[in-house]
């Protein structure tokens, strides 16, 4: 402190030389320079690859989506009123575009009740500049970080109550499509909520901001960012658990389980009675030969 | 030393010996009945009983099933209620499954997660319970179907059949209960369900979910009464019946498939001891081995993922054990909206359609088949030998029809599992049943009477022309047949052991003054369903048929005499002559 004190004095001492008014416009200009060429080109280059991206998103837009989503993504009504060959994507948000395109959902093989999933079209590279180019339309919700969707960053016991918190949270509002093990389930018209199993939690956060096909929207305001996590890290966490009680036959509930019950152990009571039936007695120990 | 009058033999000498004989130690175990047998004379008793005669058939042990799953469902229950807390006290769970820890839930939630992860062997023991459950009701339909198919539910065998579909009943009840008393989310919704049926009932309906619950749903009553009649008020009177049900069984002696030496008045089989102890003891380990199997492999009821019930939430697949499947179907593809106000009160024809009168009904009518059957045939006889399913086509087509009603309604239950796992849309699927379920049973009724018909037919044709050996001949003239040979005298016996069907006709109309019968209204109802039960049946063929057929059969032997053995094809591989003296092909 001392040292510096003492060069601060010793330059405070030419503050008034003839050469000082020089010297502070020579430092002026030379820390604007060098921030500016620190910080001005890298500005205009992300402008240009932001730009590059939109650019390429939107070739490929019009190449595979435009057809069913309008060349500009306005959507495209059919003659009746209200059906729509493919819905407008104006203010969907980059999220929608990485969670459809990202599964393989978009673009669609066919039209039908539902887009399942499928094989991904696209590279990474060009599901990120898709996403561009439809977040550049309007604005809309972003692809989560994965700070969003992962219970990473907390400790042990703030992961536990998020687990059985998501749990809840997962009873109350997912199953009921879903189904209690997200093995999936029916919905109206062919419609269906598609399992869960093996989804990983980008998606899910997705799915859950945007609302996908029959998916209702859960928005920040209805389901929290955290909460929203806390659901993921439920999901992980039945995925990690072993099955204690053994095959989970599908995880669906009691219709699998009353196929086994007649198929298995009907199935194999009856083949044991047969079987008994078929062995007549025999006093002696050697083999009759009838 | 007894001092009864009965001669001890056992110091009677067994030799010419000079010396005195000295009595053998009796065996410890021979003392033992004796010692027995003095202070509760069971020998007798016994004596009788163990050489009970049972006669063997793989479908006579179906019933079996039933009675070993039920003695597997007392053991495992009893297990369970050692841990288990039928109590809706709320807790906050602090047990071993992650997943759950921290979240309040009844005390019978909590018991049951502690049975499943902190009790030693308790989810194998729950897994066992439940999977011996559904198996014990399975058994008993399929039980069931097999007494129907071959007539055993004729005289004196009525009261019997009632007793069964008691049981029946009895089963289903019990099954519900023990699925509603874990308390988690499936069972919630199954007994949610259960007070919405029971408010259905018009007029008295909220009174009756009110006394049911003790006040407004759920309550805090509902799992410890469930409880009592899971473990013992219904139990009990299965305990009676099954009783019941196997004293007649041993008093009408068992039923037998007809067949040489086997007749209405004997039963041809093994005895109690030591055949029938080993074969029905060996299946009971069996059963009890298939049921440990399922127990400790497949997943049934997984309650920690369910979570505790909560009547906000609910979860796809929500559907009842199997045996309640059908009714739920029922309930599904109900048109929505089909309810009228008479007087002020709503009658909710859409739940009272499917739950309280059509599932009452089919077992009103499932009582009444022998009862009906008996009143159409005017057959006032016992009947000890069984009838082959297609000599009595009309009551197989019944059954089959009643089945395909069952299976269409039962896979109306499951009709979101068919949607997302055949792709179809729930929708259609609900519409095909709802035409389905009317004209199903009507069609398998149709196809099944048919086909009876026609097996009856070829058991005519093999009676009459005998088997088809699968050798082709030809004749000099270049036609090819298919030999026939007769069929055994005992295969042909148990063939013709089949009554003639009387077709009941309507006697004395009127009298000659012109004045209707008694009954007569009735009687002709009894004749035309008669004649609808019988006219299209075949019957078995005449003795002038059979002499006929077997003079033909002889005469065709007869061209083929001279051979000491059945063509078998290759007679003329040499081509050698054979119209001589010492193999003479056609010798008139």
């Amino acid at each position: 402190m001392r040292v510096l004190n003492r060069t601060a004095g010793r330059l405070s001492r030419h503050r008034r030389g003839p050469l000082a008014g020089l010297a502070v416009l020579l430092l002026g200009l030379l820390i604007s320079g060098s921030l500016y060429t620190a910080f001005a080109p890298a500005q205009a280059t992300s402008q240009a690859s932001q730009a590059d991206q939109v650019a390429q998103g939107k070739e490929l837009f019009l190449a595979s989506c435009a057809f069913c989503h309008g060349k500009n993504g306005e959507g495209i009504p059919t003659v009746r009123d209200g059906y729509q060959i493919g819905p407008s994507l104006v203010g969907v948000g980059a999220a929608a575009v990485d969670f459809q395109v990202g599964t393989g959902r978009m673009p669609m093989a066919s039209p039908g009740a539902q887009a399942p999933r499928k094989a991904v079209v696209f590279n990474d590279e060009e599901v990120a500049a898709l996403a561009a180019y439809v977040a550049s339309l309007a604005p809309g919700p972003a692809i989560p970080n994965q700070s969003d969707y992962s219970i990473e960053g907390l400790s042990e016991e703030e992961r536990q109550e998020a687990i059985s918190r998501g749990g809840q949270i997962f009873l109350t509002n997912c199953t009921a499509c879903h189904n209690f093990n997200g093995a999936g389930g029916a919905m109206p018209r062919g419609g269906y909520a598609p399992s869960l199993h093996g989804v990983e939690g980008k998606y899910i956060y997705e799915a859950l901001l945007t609302g996908p096909q029959n998916m209702p929207n859960f928005s920040n305001g209805n389901l929290s960012p955290d909460e929203k996590r806390d659901v993921i890290a439920y999901l992980d966490s039945i995925e990690d658990t072993p099955e204690y009680a053994g095959f989970a036959l599908g995880g669906l509930g009691p219709v699998s389980e009353g196929l086994f019950a007649w198929l298995a152990g009907i199935g194999s009571l009856v083949g044991a009675a047969v079987w008994i039936a078929s062995h007549t007695t025999r006093s002696k120990k050697s083999k009759v030969n009838a | 030393m007894s001092t009864d009058s009965r001669l001890d033999t056992s110091k009677v000498a067994t030799s010419n010996r000079t010396d005195a004989a000295t009595a053998s130690k009796p065996s410890p175990a021979g003392s033992l009945a004796s010692w027995a047998d003095d202070r509760l004379g069971l020998a007798t008793v016994m004596k009788k009983n163990l050489r009970k005669v049972f006669p063997d058939h793989w479908s006579f042990m179906l019933g079996e099933i039933a009675l070993w799953s039920f003695v597997v469902l007392l053991l495992t229950g009893v297990f369970l209620t050692l841990w288990f807390n039928p109590s809706m006290g709320h807790v906050t769970y602090e047990g071993s499954y992650d997943q759950l820890r921290g979240i309040g839930m009844s005390e019978a939630m909590a018991s049951t997660l502690n049975i499943s992860f902190d009790v030693r062997g308790g989810l194998l023991m729950r897994q066992m319970h439940h999977w011996a459950a559904m198996i014990f009701i399975a058994s008993m339909m399929v039980h069931l179907l097999r007494v129907y198919f071959t007539g055993a539910h004729r005289k004196p065998r009525e009261l019997n059949w009632l007793i069964g579909c008691v049981l029946l009943l009895l089963g289903t009840l019990e099954g519900f209960t023990g699925y509603s008393l874990p308390d988690d989310l499936l069972s919630g919704t199954g007994v949610r369900a259960a007070d919405g049926f029971l408010k259905a009932t018009p007029v008295a309906g909220s009174y009756m979910s009110f006394l049911l619950f003790g006040g407004e749903f759920p309550g805090e009553s509902i799992i410890p009464r469930l409880y009592i009649v899971h473990v013992l008020l219904i139990p009990g009177i299965l305990l009676a019946l099954i009783a019941a049900h196997m004293l007649l069984l041993v008093y009408h002696k068992h039923t037998q498939w007809p067949g040489p030496g086997r007749t209405e008045q004997n039963v041809v089989g093994y005895p109690m001891l030591p055949v029938y102890a080993a074969k029905a003891g060996g299946f009971f380990f069996m059963v009890f081995g298939v049921i440990a199997l399922m127990g400790g492999l497949l997943s049934i009821n997984p309650v920690w993922k369910f979570g505790p019930y909560d009547p906000t939430k609910v979860t796809a697949g929500s559907q009842p054990d199997w045996y309640m499947g059908w009714p739920d179907g029922l309930l599904r593809i109900m048109p929505t909206g089909w309810e009228s106000v008479i007087f002020g009160y709503t009658i909710s024809w859409n739940v009272m359609i499917p739950i309280l009168i059509v599932p009452p009904l089919m077992l009103v009518v499932l009582m009444l088949l022998p009862f009906v059957e008996g009143w159409i045939t005017g057959d006032k006889r016992d009947h000890h030998l069984l009838q082959r399913p297609r000599n009595a086509p009309t009551r197989t087509a019944v059954m089959v029809a009643l089945m395909t009603f069952y299976g269409l309604a039962w896979a109306a239950g499951g009709n979101d599992i068919i949607a997302i796992k055949l792709h179809a849309s729930i929708n259609q699927i609900t519409y095909f049943m709802r035409v389905a379920i009317f004209v199903g049973p009507v069609i398998a009724f149709w196809i099944t009477r048919r086909w009876c018909i026609s097996l009856q037919r070829h058991d005519n044709e093999v009676l009459l022309h005998g088997y088809e050996t699968g050798i082709i001949t030809r004749s000099p003239e270049g036609q090819y047949a298919e030999r026939h040979l007769p069929i055994s005298g005992s295969s042909a016996y148990t063939l013709t052991a089949r009554e003639r069907d009387e077709i009941h006709a309507v006697q004395g109309d009127t009298d000659a003054a012109g004045v209707a019968a008694p009954n007569s209204r009735s009687e002709k109802l009894r004749a035309k369903l008669s004649s609808w039960m019988y006219s299209n049946n075949v019957q078995k063929p005449t003795r002038a048929e059979l002499e006929e057929a077997h003079h033909h059969a002889e005469h065709e032997a007869e061209l083929q005499s001279g051979l000491d053995h059945p063509v078998d094809g290759h007679q003329f591989d040499d081509h050698r002559l054979r119209d001589t003296d010492e193999v003479p092909l056609r010798d008139h």
